[in-house]
């Protein structure tokens, strides 16, 4: 059942990536590229998809199951710190040279985009570095004693 | 200025409301958030029983242009960089958005809409250094 949901969540989200133009590179650029001609598409659909999901997330919060009796997971806060900091302003980075974000990147993959490939391939291994540097930074606590 | 040629505000409501529909759907459906990093990295070191629902999720979306084929024709997926900055894109996007615990769909969308803290930060920090270097590789070094 969760698995069904979860399939046809990521089916929505890629067909709402692909109406809204996100899955295009170019046009992401046409957004962050605030110098010259400023396309400002993708605060619409920002705005588009905050709205929907916003009653969604306010009748998440008093929830502890959800439709198929699974667990509601919401994350827990943490605090915003330098790794919260840093971490988004790297990925901004990122984001802005070459106008791709995690989910249209994967979407651009069903369109076949061998651009798309190289940017997945080194975004997957970005998160496997990450973990590994994690890792290496705080050994299991067995490992510390 | 404002491209108006190129601005699309009703198809960018239009697909945002299906995306937020989409992050509702998993959220009230499977009580997991649709943030695609996370859901991603995760499996990168599964844990048995967490390992379905997000291979599904990733699915759909790969999937996405697929279903899309059968009405018409894909929307362009246009590049303006070359392939040694797209890896060094995805190099960074990648640790960024696990450092970061999210990104543009967990942060800026889901994050946004529950008004987190840590995600209305995020979301203002990658927001800010991604017009940054798209202004810097297109204006000042291009």
């Amino acid at each position: 059942m969760q698995i069904v949901v979860a399939a046809i969540a990521g089916l929505v989200f890629g067909i709402g990536l692909l109406v809204s133009g996100m899955a295009d590179p170019v046009k992401v650029i046409g957004f962050l590229d605030l110098a010259g001609r400023w396309d400002p598409s993708l605060a619409f659909v920002m705005l588009g998809a905050v709205g929907v999901a916003a009653p969604a997330f306010f009748i998440a919060r008093r929830r502890v199951r959800v439709w198929s009796g699974a667990a509601m997971r919401l994350l827990v806060a943490g605090a915003i710190d330098g790794r919260l900091i840093g971490g988004s302003l790297l990925f901004g980075i990122g984001w802005g040279i070459a106008g791709f974000c995690p989910g249209p990147a994967l979407v651009a993959l069903g369109v076949g985009s061998l651009p798309a490939v190289w940017f997945s391939a080194a975004m997957v291994g970005g998160m496997a570095l990450q973990g590994a540097l994690e890792r290496w930074r705080a050994p299991a606590p067995d490992a510390a004693r | 200025m404002i491209d108006y040629a190129n601005f699309t505000p009703w198809r960018a409501l239009a697909g945002g409301a299906l995306i937020g529909g989409a992050a509702a759907l998993l959220l009230l459906g499977s009580g997991r958030v649709a943030g695609v990093s996370s859901v991603v990295g995760a499996l990168l070191r599964p844990i048995p029983g967490d390992i379905g629902w997000r291979v599904a999720f990733v699915a759909g979306l790969i999937a996405a242009p697929l279903l899309w084929r059968l009405q018409g024709a894909v929307p362009a997926v246009r590049v303006d960089v070359s392939d040694a900055l797209l890896v060094l894109a995805g190099l960074l996007v990648g640790i960024g958005t696990r450092y970061g615990s999210g990104c543009t769909s967990g942060h800026g969308v889901c994050g946004v809409a529950r008004l987190s803290p840590r995600s209305l930060v995020a979301t203002g920090c990658f927001m800010a250094t991604g017009f940054a270097s798209a202004y810097v590789l297109r204006h000042v070094v291009a």
